[in-house]
């Protein structure tokens, strides 16, 4: 990398760098901020000059930075004439746009914001032209959608701004995508992403399989960009962005990057039929279309529209035709079309700025009222319409001579005849634009008196009207810069010979033709334009607004449809697609012979399983009476762990029925706030599908688990019995599973229960605080409830069992280790008796009695199973590594004392804490649904009415 | 053994019940120890990319039990990258819930959010298909916690669909998890990657079930057509900052899908060859159909960012169904960036939307800072649309680049450029309605008494510029990271490596 490589990186980033600017300097006011934009853009075009002469010399310059070569990808950009042209032209009218915008914008728009997408997008479109990695260009090409989609849409607050820049973007958003996946597919057959690389394998390229999907995608891309039919429309809606942005989009960058494109990849792709037929066509029936419409378009800036629309078409043309005459023509008209494009914009924005119009209806008479506009706005029009001594008709004569001999399907007329037409509807235009705005009389109407702006405004196009003399009395003096591009473009050195007389070629006889044409043209142009507005014509805008509106309505429609807040809906087809896909896994594979004979059924065991149908089937049956479920369910829990009890598994039998207890009582004390009765919502065919989608699932399941009960398998469970005693302190395997070998586990679920513990907390709070608040104060309780709330029985019984329960519980939890129970039982069981307290005697007399919190329990037990897990690393062992020995107290016997015990008591304390949280949170929602609070152990405490009835007596 | 490697999860596991007990009633007692917890997390994260990045494949076994007999955590180069991930995502949310109060508007936000970080990390490190269970069912009630922080009855509504779907997945995880073990007799992850691939295809049938029903449950998670139909109304009613920490929840699923069904059933497996990726691939396409749908006909924003990460998850999922470590490579850069991306426009969002009158997507009157939320609205749209200059138009470069397979490359790239079109459109669209529309509302009178909302503090905007930043970062430095994650990719096919780790088989034991 030279010296001049680093350069480049300069020039790319400048701009970039260069946003950051007027941001901030629109402090200092409206010129600081327009004069500090303009220098990053000098400073570039600067560096770039000094690139220029080893350009022109034929010389590359490269610089690259690796990036991401696991793609590919490298921060890689060169310089030949092809990107110094674009390059140059890039900045030279960024500079001359900026200097316009100052005097262009008004004092309510926001120029920070103005100039710094203006450096983005210039940034962008700088990248495009220098980049020597197509993923790279990529990357710039999809930010010159977005940087034009925030110019497009700069008046925010206009309709047409924000449609037309929404519309710019996806259609150049879109193409771009294509683009991607031509780039990529062309860096596959390329085998680089390198742009050197692909254009040096152009052979290889066109002779792969995947050349035309490849050419069809970047076409799309190329031709989203510039504006090809039928991607054309984006292009005039776009004009809703203020003038600098069109002049500056419009004429000089972001149409121009899809001819670009088309030239950059000139020798890669060109050449084939399939790009004549594509490209060529294209851009014939572009240019066409584009004139045409043009002229009938009394908005100025509609009109200039489409015609870029055609003069695009007319350089996409050129380029497919594939042969080096034609790329130099078509590299003499981008710089052509350049110029008075630009100025031409700029006329427009003059005249709208003066004259509160861009109709052309309502314009005429301008010359004598704005002489220098018209002057400058005149020039530039004839170099449009293609006049000799203006820069036009030279590179329009070259397009001529080139379509004269080119034929299309072996039909040798219909491409000059064509482009002859289209030469003459943009005569047309092109007078139109000069003698319906400045000539003819002065008029007494317009909307505010117009006058030449200041000098500051029309500075730019005059100096593009100059350029546009300059070349078309002397198209020589482009000659340097057009073959330096026309080389990079073809691949070969040529040095084309540019001059004003050709001599009576048959392009002449046609410019002709054109001319005369376009004058008669423009001479019926009232009959002309009335039949245009009566011919029925398909407009593009109504079709993409039906085409978006359609899309939008109908993803509207997918998207409620499929998501319509159903769940029970969601379920079933989870549920489906588990049973489906777990079939289709199934069916894949084979199952190896049974190791396993199954053990006959005792009648006891068959009365149990018939029992956990029945029950299982009562629910179904009874679901919709919530309170009798729940009792089946109970029954459910029952059998299971009587099935845990017949198979030996005491410590499950007992969580279990433990956990169905407390499950039990706190379902029950919340359907207290619910309606007793699930209302029938499902229609029968739904049931019927459902209940199809259960038996299919159930019986599944129980065909696998049938299944894999009758064949053996190593596990590790035998490690665990082999070692529960040795390694891990205990007899019970389950216990020391759950607390040592895998504690960790254990660990995690008592967080869970923990967290449920806070959620429900946390929950109800949020109930109370809501909507559903109102609702639970006007609960109506039923009429035939008891109102002996705390029956005396119960409340006696209650508190006999307490001391019971308590004891029973520190028993289950100290034997835990060697015998069935541990911790998380051990819980359960004295929650259960504290939860009988609170039943019995209501939730604020048992609170009041309480002497720790819920929300303490909790933490405390997380905590301590957690550091006890941590004190391992103390001893240098991993977390919950577990130590135990044996004491001996006389007169106590010797016994075991573990750490795991010490976990085990996080267990008991995060169970017996959440579950009480969660009968806190339940009793508060009583409380405030209207329950009565109590103070008295219970409703009618025989003590107080022996007292009471002694009163009586007494008194 | 290195006991940093547990110090991710113990760290919150321990700070999650202080902060729930002994610091509930004084919220700045709350937040000071949440937020630090929360930066020592990221040290901590950090701390492990570093020591995971010489490419050792690390063993912490719990209980110092052996494996496959205890339970081990497993630090390689992708669990600590998600850890690193999970951490800063974190870090970023908690600062937006704090700075913008919404941490004050319910209860116990900071204890779920430190168990939630607990469980995430807990998945990406555990080395254990059961104790990923216990990972998943931490994180799944936090996450509801988190969910209906704050109530209403949209969001109630939506957090129970949340939570029943997610009850449902783990009773199939738990389904899926007997199944394997009946099958196999082991539970540690390395264990049986050697198991399974002893299994002959004509005995294969119940471990095929069981690797077909985990797909499902992580699938769930990671809101695969056609059971991802909780997601939209769960990120769409949540907080939006809940939501935003969310990004890395749908992660979790694809992280299990990457790590369980490449190292027990991956490639060349006998048992389960192909089954995985033939499933994922379709099922990959549909959603991101599905998410593009939605994003265009979305009626209101936050469900409009929810089908983005709908649609997200699908390309994300294409990559992780070609089971290659190339593509991998690939699904993972995709992986940072969509999370980051995502909780990007979902705090960007919740500047937005606290200050309107709702989340419809209609022109109401502008707010405070208007061009600031816009600027930040962009720059998060662009990165969750993939377009450049942010990191996730090169993760969709190089997922494109990877899915060349004769017959992926049509429907991959056709619904990966289709899905983008759509986004792009979705997303101006909403865009334009809500920063540029709304310019041309007439702002109301202002009413007596009521104040207008407040602008935004630096401390309100800084998360989503730190994630945007993050964005960048992930594309400028694509190069290293791309390096960090081709490390990753190919320890994690090298399955015998990884069984010899965790197993010790190495040291002859």
């Amino acid at each position: 990398m030279g010296d001049g490589g680093v350069f480049l990186f300069v020039i790319a980033l400048l701009p970039f760098i260069g946003a950051l600017v007027p941001g901030v300097m629109i402090r200092a006011g409206r010129n600081a901020c327009a004069t500090f934009t303009a220098v990053p853009t000098a400073l570039a075009l600067i560096l770039l000059m000094l690139l220029a002469p080893a350009v022109l010399r034929g010389e590359v310059i490269e610089a690259e930075l690796v990036w991401l070569p696991q793609l590919g990808l490298s921060a890689s950009f060169f310089l030949d004439g092809l990107g110094l042209l674009f390059a140059a032209m890039i900045l030279g009218v960024g500079l001359l746009i900026t200097l316009y915008a100052r005097f262009y914008l008004s004092g309510d728009d926001p120029m920070g914001q103005f100039y710094t997408y203006l450096l983005l997008f210039q940034g962008a479109m700088l990248g495009i032209v220098l980049s020597n990695n197509i993923l790279l260009l990529l990357i710039f090409w999809e930010l010159t959608s977005l940087s034009s989609f925030l110019l497009i849409g700069y008046w925010k607050h206009l309709p047409e701004g924000r449609r037309g820049a929404r519309m710019a973007l996806a259609v150049t958003g879109g193409g771009g995508l294509a683009m991607i996946g031509g780039m990529l597919i062309l860096g596959n057959i390329a085998g680089s992403y390198n742009l050197t690389d692909i254009l040096a394998s152009g052979e290889a390229i066109r002779a792969s399989e995947w050349y035309l999907p490849a050419l069809i995608l970047i076409l799309i891309g190329a031709f989203t960009k510039s504006a090809q039919f039928p991607f054309h429309f984006w292009l005039p809606h776009a004009m809703a962005a203020p003038t600098p942005v069109s002049a500056y989009l419009h004429s000089a960058t972001m149409v121009k990057a899809g001819v670009f494109l088309l030239a950059r990849m000139w020798p890669a792709l060109a050449g084939t039929d399939a790009w004549f037929y594509l490209v060529a066509t294209t851009g014939l029936v572009t240019m066409v279309i584009g004139a045409v419409i043009a002229l009938f378009k009394d908005d100025l800036k509609a009109l200039l529209a489409f015609s870029t629309v055609s003069h695009l078409g007319l350089l996409t043309m050129l380029l497919g035709f594939g042969t080096p005459a034609a790329a130099v023509a078509a590299v003499f008209h981008v710089i052509n079309h350049l110029t008075f494009k630009a100025a031409l914009f700029m006329i427009a924005g003059i005249v709208d700025h003066e004259t509160h119009t861009r109709d052309i209806k309502r314009l005429g008479g301008l010359a004598r009222l704005m002489p220098v506009t018209a002057v400058i706005g005149t020039v530039a029009a004839l170099s449009m319409a293609g006049i000799p001594l203006f820069n036009g008709f030279v590179s329009k004569e070259m397009m001529l001579e080139e379509a004269a001999h080119t034929a299309w399907f072996e039909n040798p007329w219909i491409v000059p005849a064509l482009a002859t037409l289209g030469a003459l509807f943009s005569v047309a235009y092109s007078f139109r634009f000069i003698v319906h705005v400045f000539g003819g009389p002065v008029r007494d109407d317009y909307p505010r008196q117009p006058h030449d702006p200041p000098a500051g405004m029309y500075l730019a196009p005059a100096l593009l009207a100059v350029i546009v003399v300059l070349i078309g009395v002397m198209p020589f003096l482009a000659e340097p810069v057009v073959a330096a591009a026309v080389s990079a473009v073809t691949g070969t050195e040529m040095s084309p010979y540019l001059k004003l007389w050709h001599g009576l070629t048959p392009a002449l006889w046609l410019s002709i033709i054109a001319v005369l044409g376009g004058a008669v043209l423009l001479w019926l142009h009232r009959p002309l334009a009335r039949a245009w507005d009566a011919a029925p014509r398909p407009e593009a805008k109504a079709i993409f607004d039906a085409i978006m509106g359609a899309a939008v309505r109908l993803s509207r429609m997918i998207s409620e449809t499929l998501h319509d807040g159903v769940l029970s809906r969601y379920l079933a087809i989870m549920v489906a697609a588990s049973v489906a896909l777990g079939a289709i896994a199934w069916s894949g594979g084979g199952l190896a012979a049974p190791t396993r004979t199954p053990l006959p059924v005792p009648p006891v065991v068959a009365v149990g399983w018939v029992l956990l149908i029945v029950a299982t089937a009562s629910v179904v049956i009874t679901h919709r009476h919530r309170f009798q479920s729940l009792v089946i369910i109970s029954i459910i829990g029952l059998m299971i762990s009587v099935g845990f009890v017949y198979l030996s598994a005491p410590d499950l039998a007992l969580t279990q029925i433990s956990v169905e207890t407390v499950t039990i009582i706190l379902l029950l004390l919340a359907l207290h706030f619910l309606p007793k009765q699930t209302p029938v919502e499902s229609s029968p065919a739904r049931r019927l599908r459902d209940g199809l989608l259960a038996l299919a699932a159930g019986g599944g399941v129980g065909a696998v688990a049938y299944a894999f009960l009758l064949r053996d398998v190593d596990a590790i469970s035998d490690y665990h019995l082999a070692n529960s005693y040795e390694g891990g302190g205990g007899t019970n395997v389950v216990n020391v599973i759950l607390v040592d070998f895998r504690g960790f586990d254990t660990y995690g679920e008592i967080i869970v229960l923990g967290i449920a513990g806070f959620v429900i907390y946390a929950l109800t709070e949020a109930l109370l605080n809501g909507t559903a608040s109102r609702r639970l104060r006007q609960i109506e309780y039923e009429p035939d409830r008891s109102r002996d709330r705390h029956p005396l029985m119960m409340v006696i019984a209650t508190r006999v069992m307490m001391p019971i329960a308590v004891v029973v519980g520190v028993y289950i939890f100290l034997r835990g280790h060697n015998q069935p129970g541990g911790g998380f039982v051990a819980g359960l069981v004295i929650s259960i008796a504290l939860l009988m307290q609170y039943m019995a005697s209501g939730f604020a007399w048992a609170q009041a009695r309480r002497k720790f919190e819920y929300h303490s329990l909790i933490g405390s037990g997380v905590v301590i199973a957690g550091l006890t897990g941590a004190g391992a690393w103390l001893a240098g062992k991993p977390f919950l590594t577990s130590a135990f020995g044996y004491v001996h107290f006389p007169p106590i016997e010797e016994f075991e004392l573990a750490t795991a015990m010490l976990f085990d008591l996080g267990v008991f304390l995060a169970v017996l804490g959440a579950v009480m949280l969660m009968l806190h949170s339940l009793s508060r929602l009583a409380r405030h649904a209207g329950e009565t609070v109590n103070l008295e152990p219970m409703d009618f405490d025989p003590r107080t009415r022996a007292e009471a009835e002694a009163d009586g007596k007494g008194g | 053994m290195n006991h940093w490697i547990i110090a991710p999860i113990i760290l919150p596991a321990l700070l999650a019940p202080l902060i729930g007990f002994v610091m509930r009633h004084d919220m700045p007692l709350a937040r000071s120890f949440s937020l630090a917890g929360s930066v020592a997390l990221v040290a901590l994260a950090a701390g492990l990319v570093s020591l995971a990045a010489g490419g050792e494949t690390m063993v912490y076994r719990l209980g110092d039990w052996p494996a496959p007999y205890g339970i081990v955590l497993v630090l390689d180069r992708l669990s600590a990258l998600m850890i690193l991930l999970t951490s800063l995502l974190g870090l970023i949310v908690l600062v937006h819930a704090v700075a913008t109060g919404w941490d004050a508007r319910g209860r116990h936000f900071h204890a779920l959010f430190q168990f939630q970080l607990m469980g995430i990390v807990g998945a990406f490190l555990t080395g254990d298909v059961f104790n990923l269970f216990v990972f998943f069912e931490i994180l799944l009630i936090a996450s509801y916690g988190l969910m209906i922080h704050g109530g209403g009855r949209d969001r109630m509504r939506a957090g129970l669909q949340y939570v029943v779907i997610n009850l449902v997945g783990s009773t199939l995880f738990l389904f899926a998890l007997g199944v394997l073990y009946a099958s196999t007799g082991s539970l540690n992850i390395a264990d049986l990657a050697l198991r399974v691939a002893e299994i002959p295809i004509e005995e294969a049938a119940l471990v095929r079930l069981a690797a077909m029903l985990l797909m499902i449950v992580f699938a769930i998670k990671a809101a695969i057509f056609p059971i991802h139909f909780w997601l939209p109304g769960a990120y769409g009613n949540a907080p939006a900052p809940v939501a935003a920490l969310f990004a890395i929840m749908t992660k979790v699923g694809a992280y299990a899908i990457i790590r369980i069904h490449t190292t027990i059933f991956g490639p060349e497996t006998a048992a389960t060859d192909g089954l995985a990726g033939t499933w994922l691939f379709a099922g990959a396409i549909v959603t991101i159909a599905i998410g593009a749908f939605g994003v265009l006909g979305a009626r209101r924003l936050m469900p409009l960012i929810a089908f983005t990460v709908v649609g997200s998850m699908g390309t994300l999922m294409l990559g992780v169904a070609a089971f290659s470590p190339e593509a991998t490579t690939a699904t993972l850069y995709y992986l940072v960036h969509s999370t980051l991306a995502a909780a990007a426009l979902f705090l960007a969002a919740d500047l937005v939307l606290t200050r309107r009158e709702n989340g419809a997507l209609t022109a109401q009157p502008v707010t405070v800072q208007h061009g600031l939320f816009a600027a930040l609205f962009f720059g998060a749209a662009i990165g969750v649309a993939g377009m450049p200059p942010l990191s996730g138009f090169l993760g969709k470069l190089l997922l494109l680049d990877a899915l060349r397979a004769p017959g992926q490359i049509g429907w991959a790239w056709s619904a990966i450029l289709l899905g983008s079109l759509f986004t792009i459109v979705g997303l101006a669209r909403a865009g334009s309605i809500l920063f540029w529309k709304s310019t041309a509302v007439e702002p109301p009178e202002p009413v007596e008494g009521e104040a207008a909302a407040p602008a935004a503090r630096a401390l309100e905007v800084a998360p989503t510029m730190a994630a945007l930043a993050m964005l960048a970062g992930l594309a400028v430095f694509a190069g290293p990271l791309a390096n960090y994650l081709d490390g990753a990719a190919a320890q994690l096919f090298d399955r015998a490596g990884y069984a010899g780790a965790v197993l010790g088989l190495e040291a002859g034991e």
